[in-house]
C-alpha cells in the first residue's frame, strides 16, 4: 500500500459568523475556491495531477449543497477531469474529507487529491440540514436525542467540572490563541480572503477576544438551561441516571465560536511528489472514526483516539501534540482526564473557543494547526480529532518526514 | 334504504338533514353499525339530485362522543394490528365519502363533540356550535393512550396549523365554544335556537364543497418536511416537550407527533392511512388497554357503585360532622361543603376549628381569583361550614368522619363523645391510614355502623378514598359510606381490615425498597431517577422525606411488636435508623435524604455518600425499575390472596390514584398481567434469589400462573368472589 503524504495546507481566516462578520458577504463556494486557488498558485500545481477534491460540510444544503466541491473545482479553474465529492460527518467532516482522499491513495486508486472543508455559518445557519436524528419525532424519541450543549453540560456534571474550571480552560484558550497570532504561528497557512473586487476583506481570525478575563467570562449567562427545561434535561437523566440535576456551566465564552471559513490539504503518494516537484511535509500515519452514545454525544474523542492509536500501532505517549476541537471546554477537559494527557501537549495554540469552529472546515484547520506547530517546535507526531454530531468522532495521526 | 337504528335522514327544500339519534344509548357513539348507516346515508344524499346540501345534527343532548371505550379496551386481546387498522379505516373511509361527495356538509353541534364525534365534525365543510359552555369540542384520545384514528391528526393541522393542532392533540383538552372559535376548531358560535337557521343560511351561500386539501397545490409550511427548517425545529422541539410532559413510557404522545409530521408531507389519503397504522399500533399495545381499563372503565364502575352492596336504599345526606380541623379535616369540610352538605367542623376549641374553615376559605378564594368560581357560590359554600367545639352540634348529622390525630386513644375518645350526640342511624367513619378499623371499632357502641374511610391529602385534589370494612361493619354502613363517597365525588375502593389496609401497606413497600437500595450502595440519584423513569412522580427517598422517617419506622416497629417474626417491608429499616441517628428525618424538619436550601431547589444531601457508600459497580436502571415495580406488585398480589383486596380493579385503582403507581401500567395487578403472570412469577423468583424473599411468589400466585397468564381473567371468571367474612 502506498504511503500518504501531506504536501501543503491552506485555510482562510475565520470570520465572525454573523451579519457583521467580515466573511458574511462571501458565499461558501468562494471560500473553497480561494483555498483551492491558493493551494494551486503558491506551488504552481498542475491540477491535472489531482484525482479528487473532497470537501466536508456540516450543513450541506442550499448554497453549500449540490456537491459544492465540484462547483468550487470548476470555479477555481482546475482541470475539469478532477473529480469532486461532498462529505458529511457533522463537525468531523473536514478531517474525514482528508481521510477519504488518504484512503483512495492508500488503496492505490488515486495518486493525489485535496481534502478539506467549509462552513459559512453566517449564511447557512446551523440546523438548516436538520435530519431525522433531530427532527423526525420517531427517531429523535427512540434515539434519546439531545442537543450538543446538553451533552457538554452532561459531561461537566458527570465529571464534576465547575463553572470556574471550564472558564479557566476558556481563558487559557484565548491566551494561547493570542500568543500564536502575536508570534505569527498561523502565517504559513492562512490565506487572506478577497472580496468581489479582489481586495482583502479578512486576514486574521476575527472571533478572538484576547482581552478576555475570568470576571468577564464569569458574567456570561449559562447557555443551555432553557433547552434542558424543554425536555432534554429529562432525556439526559433517562440515559445518565447518575445525574440528579444538570449543572449548566457552558456559555458563549467557553464554547466554540460560530464562524465562517474553509480549509484544504493537498495530499498524494510519492509518485505525485515526483510529478509535481513538491516536497512532502508529513505523512498520514493512520486515522479512525467511531460512534459513541448519541445523547451525551461528545465523548467519542477518547474512544476514537484509542482506535486511531491502535490503527497506527502507537501509544498515546508516541504523540507529541494533540489538537482536539474545542467544541466545548468540557470535551477537551474530559479527554485530558481520561487519557491523562497534560495540557502542555494539548491545543497548544488555542482552539475553537478562541478561534471559532466553522463546523465542516474545522477538522482540516486543526490538522493544519498541528502540522504547522510540529514544524515550528520541531516535533514529530500529532493527532487531530473531533467529536461530532450524534455521537460520532474522527481522528487522524500525522508524522513529519 | 333499510331501517336505521342510529340516524335518520330527512330531506326538505333541497336540504338533507341527518340526525344522530342512537336507539341504544343516551349518547351517540361511533360503532361499526353506525358507520354503515352513515355511508348509506351519504350515498343517498350524493345520488339525490334534488339535494344540494347536508346538515348533520343530533337529537340527543350532546352531538356525539367517540368510540365506546368498552369496545376499545378489548382490542388489545381481540385485534391484530391489521384488524385495528381496518377498524380505524372504516370510519376514515366514511369521512372521506362525506367530505368528497361534492355537496357541502355542515356540522350543527348542539352539544359536546369529542373524539370520534369531533372527528366527524372535522370531516364536514363547516362547524357551527351553540353558545353553551357544555357544548365542548376536543380530541381527548391522548388521555386514554390512543390517538384520533379517523382523521383528527390530519384534518386539524391542515385547518389550524401544525403547532396549534399539536397543542390540541397532545393536550387532550375540551374547548368551550368561544375558545374553540378562537383556535379555529369551529367556524361559528350561535345561540342554541339559531343553530339550524345558521346551518341553513350557510348552505344557502352556495359554499365550496371541496376541502382545501383536495385542491391542487395545497400545502402547509410543514408539507415540505425538513426542507423547511422551521418545520424541522417545530418537530424537534415538540418531541422534547413530549418527553418533558409524558416521559418515555407512553407510546401515544410520540405517535401523535409522528402522525402530524409524516402526514403533512403526504396527500390526504396516504396521510390518513399512516394515521391509521400508528393508531393500530397503539390500540393493540397493552398500555392503551391498561389506561382505558383502570382510569376509565374500572374508575367509572367504582364511581357508579361496583362495590356497593346491592338492594340497599341509597342514603341521602344533608349534614355531616367532621372531627378534627387539621389539614385532613379542613379538606374534608371543604369537599363536603362543596357537595352541598352542612358541615359541623369540630375541634378542641372554636379557634382551632375556625382554622380549618380558614383553610377552606383560602382554597375557595383561590378558585374565585382564577375565575373558576363566582364569589356568591364561594360564599354560600363557606357559609355551610360551622366551626365548633360543642359535640351537641353533631345532632342530626347523618354521617360523621373523624380525622383526629393517629392515636387509638384519642380516636376512641372522640368516637364516644360523638356517638352520644349523633342519631342512632348515623354512620361513623374513621379516617386513618394505618390503624386497624376493627380495633378502633371497639370504642364504638355500634360497631356495625363503624367504618374506615381513608382519604388522601390534600382531600380536595386527591380523588381516591379507600373504604375499610371492619369485622363488624354492616353492609348498610358500607353502602352509606359509598353513597357519601359518590356525593363527595371521590373514587372509592373497598378493602378489608388489615394492617395498613391496602394502599398504606404497599406504599411502605415502595419507600422501603428505595431505602434498601441505598443501604446496598446504589447511588441515590440512580434510585430516584429509576422511580421517576418508571413513571412515579417522585422518587422513594423524596417520598420518605415527605412522610417523615419516623412514620415507616413506627409502622414496622408496631407490627413487629404485635405480630413478631420478620415483617417483610422492613428491608429499608437500617437506612431509616441511620438517617434518624443522623438527625435527618424529614422535609418538615428541613433535613432528610435531601437538603432544602432556603433559596433554591431541594437537592440530594451531599453527605449521603458518606452515610451510605456508593458501590463502584452500579446496577442497570432497568433492574432498579423492576425491583420498584415488582415489589409493589407482589405485595398487592398478597393483598388479593389474603382478601384484604377483593378485586383486581380495586387494586389497580388504589395503586394509580392512591400513591401514584404509574398509569401506563394500569396499576399493580395490570402490571403483572402486562408482563404475563407466568413470566412475572419466573422473574419474581429470580429477584427473590438476588434480593430476598420479599419477592418470592406465594403458592397461591404460582397456582394462578399454572392456570393462566392473567390475574384479571381468572378472578373475573371466578365471578362473585366469596364476599362473606
Amino acid at each position: 500500500m502506498s504511503d500518504v503524504f501531506i504536501y501543503d495546507h491552506a485555510r482562510t481566516p475565520r470570520g465572525k459568523g454573523r451579519p457583521d462578520g467580515a466573511l458574511h458577504e462571501i458565499p461558501a463556494v468562494q471560500l473553497v475556491t480561494q483555498v483551492l486557488e491558493a493551494l494551486r498558485d503558491r506551488s504552481g500545481l498542475d491540477t491535472a495531477l489531482l484525482d479528487d477534491v473532497v470537501i466536508g460540510c456540516a450543513q450541506p444544503v442550499a448554497e453549500q449543497g449540490g456537491v459544492l466541491a465540484r462547483a468550487a473545482v470548476l470555479n477555481a479553474g482546475y482541470e475539469k477531469t478532477v473529480a469532486a465529492q461532498q462529505i458529511h460527518r457533522f463537525c468531523a467532516s473536514g478531517l474525514e474529507a482528508i481521510n477519504n482522499v488518504a484512503g483512495q491513495i492508500k488503496a492505490g486508486m488515486s495518486s493525489a487529491g485535496i481534502g478539506g472543508g467549509v462552513e459559512s455559518m453566517s449564511r447557512v445557519q446551523m440546523g438548516y440540514d436538520s435530519g431525522a436524528w433531530t427532527s423526525d419525532p420517531r427517531v429523535a424519541f427512540h434515539n434519546y436525542f439531545a442537543p450538543q450543549g446538553i451533552g457538554a453540560d452532561m459531561i461537566a456534571t458527570i465529571e464534576g467540572y465547575t463553572r470556574e474550571d471550564v472558564d479557566a480552560y476558556a481563558l487559557e484558550s484565548q491566551r494561547r490563541a493570542a500568543k500564536a497570532w502575536d508570534e505569527g504561528r498561523f502565517s504559513r497557512s492562512v490565506v487572506p480572503v478577497k472580496d468581489a473586487m479582489g481586495e482583502v476583506i479578512l486576514d486574521h481570525d476575527e472571533h478572538r477576544r484576547p482581552s478576555t478575563t475570568m470576571e468577564g467570562l464569569g458574567n456570561l449567562k449559562a447557555a443551555f438551561p432553557a433547552l434542558a427545561a424543554s425536555g432534554y434535561g429529562k432525556v439526559a437523566r433517562e440515559r445518565y441516571p447518575e445525574i440528579e440535576e444538570l449543572v449548566h456551566v457552558h456559555t458563549g465564552g467557553n464554547s466554540s465560536g460560530i464562524v465562517d471559513g474553509a480549509a484544504g490539504f493537498l495530499v498524494g503518494d510519492e509518485r505525485f511528489g515526483k510529478a509535481s516537484g513538491l516536497k512532502p511535509r508529513a505523512r498520514i500515519r493512520a486515522w479512525a472514526s467511531i460512534g459513541s452514545d448519541p445523547t451525551i454525544m461528545l465523548t467519542a474523542p477518547v474512544d476514537v483516539a484509542r482506535k486511531a492509536l491502535r490503527n497506527a500501532g502507537m501509544q498515546k505517549e508516541d504523540i507529541d501534540i494533540f489538537e482536539l476541537n474545542e467544541a466545548f471546554a468540557s470535551v477537551v477537559m474530559r479527554f485530558m482526564d481520561k487519557l491523562e494527557i497534560d495540557h502542555s501537549r494539548m491545543n497548544v495554540n488555542g482552539g475553537a473557543i478562541a478561534l471559532g469552529h466553522p463546523l465542516g472546515a474545522t477538522g482540516a484547520m486543526i490538522l493544519g494547526t498541528a502540522l504547522d506547530e510540529l514544524e515550528r517546535s520541531d516535533k514529530s507526531t500529532a493527532m487531530a480529532l473531533l467529536c461530532a454530531g450524534n455521537g460520532l468522532g474522527t481522528a487522524t495521526i500525522i508524522e513529519r518526514i | 334504504m333499510t331501517a336505521m337504528r342510529h340516524i335518520t335522514l330527512q330531506k326538505k327544500s333541497g336540504v338533507a338533514t341527518l340526525t344522530l339519534n342512537s336507539v341504544d344509548a343516551s349518547m351517540n357513539v361511533v360503532s361499526p353499525e353506525w358507520l354503515d348507516e352513515m355511508s348509506a346515508a351519504v350515498a343517498d344524499v350524493k345520488d339525490d339530485a334534488s339535494v344540494s346540501g347536508l346538515i348533520i345534527m343530533s337529537a340527543k343532548k350532546s352531538f356525539m362522543a367517540g368510540a365506546d371505550l368498552k369496545v376499545l379496551v378489548d382490542a388489545y386481546r381481540n385485534f391484530t394490528p391489521r384488524d385495528a387498522f381496518a377498524f380505524s379505516q372504516k370510519a376514515t373511509k366514511m369521512h372521506r365519502e362525506l367530505e368528497t361527495m361534492g355537496k357541502p356538509v355542515v356540522a350543527a353541534l348542539n352539544g359536546l363533540a369529542l373524539g370520534g364525534g369531533y372527528e366527524l365534525a372535522l370531516a364536514c365543510h363547516r362547524r357551527i356550535v351553540v353558545d353553551d359552555p357544555k357544548a365542548v369540542v376536543g380530541l381527548p384520545e391522548v388521555g386514554v393512550g390512543l390517538l384520533p384514528g379517523s382523521g383528527g391528526t390530519q384534518r386539524l393541522p391542515r385547518m389550524i396549523g401544525a403547532k396549534a393542532a399539536l397543542d390540541v392533540l397532545l393536550g387532550g383538552k375540551s374547548y368551550r365554544p368561544a375558545d374553540a372559535l378562537k383556535l379555529g376548531l369551529v367556524d361559528e358560535v350561535v345561540p342554541a335556537d339559531k343553530l339550524l337557521d345558521a346551518a341553513t343560511a350557510w348552505l344557502n351561500t352556495n359554499p365550496d364543497s371541496v376541502r382545501p386539501w383536495d385542491k391542487k397545490g395545497f400545502a402547509t409550511p410543514e408539507s415540505r418536511g425538513m426542507v423547511n427548517p422551521e418545520a424541522a425545529g417545530l418537530f424537534s422541539a415538540t418531541t422534547a416537550s413530549v418527553v418533558e410532559r409524558f416521559g418515555f413510557n407512553l407510546p401515544a404522545p410520540p405517535a401523535i407527533v409522528s402522525c402530524v409530521f409524516e402526514g403533512l408531507q403526504l396527500p390526504i389519503d396516504r396521510a390518513l392511512a399512516v394515521e391509521g397504522k400508528y393508531f393500530a399500533r397503539l390500540l393493540t399495545d397493552p398500555v392503551a388497554r391498561n389506561i382505558i381499563r383502570t382510569t376509565f372503565i374500572s374508575k367509572q364502575a367504582a364511581v357508579k357503585g361496583a362495590r356497593r352492596p346491592k338492594d340497599l336504599p341509597t342514603s341521602t345526606f344533608s349534614k355531616i360532622g367532621i372531627l378534627g380541623a387539621g389539614m385532613m379535616g379542613a379538606g374534608l369540610a371543604l369537599v363536603s361543603a362543596q357537595a352541598g352538605l352542612d358541615v359541623v367542623l369540630l375541634d378542641r376549641d372554636v379557634a382551632t376549628a375556625q382554622k380549618g374553615k380558614d383553610y377552606a376559605a383560602k382554597a375557595l378564594a383561590k378558585q374565585v381569583d382564577k375565575g373558576a368560581l363566582d364569589r356568591a357560590a364561594a360564599d354560600a359554600t363557606l357559609a355551610r361550614i360551622h366551626p365548633t367545639e360543642d359535640y351537641i352540634q353533631l345532632a342530626g348529622a347523618q354521617f360523621c368522619i373523624e380525622a383526629v390525630f393517629e392515636d387509638a386513644q384519642v380516636k376512641a375518645d372522640v368516637t364516644q363523645k360523638a356517638e352520644k350526640a349523633l342519631g342512632a342511624s348515623a354512620i361513623f367513619a374513621t379516617n386513618t391510614s394505618t390503624l386497624p378499623i376493627s380495633t378502633l371499632a371497639n370504642a364504638s357502641k355500634r360497631p356495625d355502623q363503624f367504618i374506615g374511610m381513608h382519604f388522601f391529602s390534600p382531600v380536595e385534589r386527591m380523588e381516591l378514598v379507600e373504604i375499610i370494612v371492619g369485622k363488624k361493619t354492616s353492609p348498610a354502613a358500607l353502602a352509606a359510606a359509598l353513597d357519601l363517597a359518590a356525593k363527595l365525588r371521590k373514587t372509592p375502593i373497598v378493602v378489608n381490615d388489615s394492617r395498613g389496609f391496602y394502599t398504606s401497606r404497599v406504599f411502605q413497600i415502595l419507600i422501603n425498597e428505595g431505602a434498601a437500595m441505598l443501604s446496598e450502595g446504589v447511588a441515590p440519584a440512580r434510585i430516584e431517577n429509576a422511580a421517576k423513569s418508571a413513571g412515579f412522580p417522585v422518587g422513594p427517598l423524596a417520598l420518605l422525606d415527605e412522610v417523615t422517617i419516623d412514620l415507616p419506622i413506627k409502622i414496622v416497629e408496631t407490627s413487629r411488636a404485635e405480630e413478631g417474626g420478620d415483617y417483610a417491608p422492613a428491608v429499608g429499616l437500617p437506612a431509616m435508623y441511620k438517617m434518624r441517628e443522623l438527625g435527618r428525618t424529614s422535609r418538615k424538619s428541613g433535613a432528610g435524604f435531601y437538603e432544602y436550601p432556603a433559596d433554591g431547589k431541594k437537592r440530594l444531601w451531599a453527605g449521603l455518600g458518606d452515610a451510605f457508600p456508593v458501590k463502584a459497580d452500579q446496577p442497570e436502571q432497568d433492574e432498579l425499575k423492576k425491583r420498584i415495580l415488582f415489589s409493589q406488585a407482589i405485595e398487592t398480589a398478597r393483598c388479593l390472596e389474603e382478601r384484604v383486596l377483593e378485586t383486581p380493579q380495586d387494586a389497580d385503582l388504589g395503586a394509580v390514584y392512591g400513591w401514584g403507581f404509574p398509569a401506563w401500567t394500569g396499576g399493580t395487578i395490570s402490571y403483572i398481567d402486562t408482563i404475563g403472570l407466568k413470566q412475572f412469577v419466573r422473574e419474581a423468583d429470580r429477584l427473590a434469589q438476588d434480593y430476598g424473599p420479599r419477592f418470592a411468589p406465594s403458592a397461591w400466585l404460582r397456582a394462578m400462573a399454572d392456570k393462566g397468564d392473567s390475574i384479571y381473567e381468572q378472578l373475573d371468571h371466578e365471578g362473585d368472589r366469596d364476599r362473606s367474612r
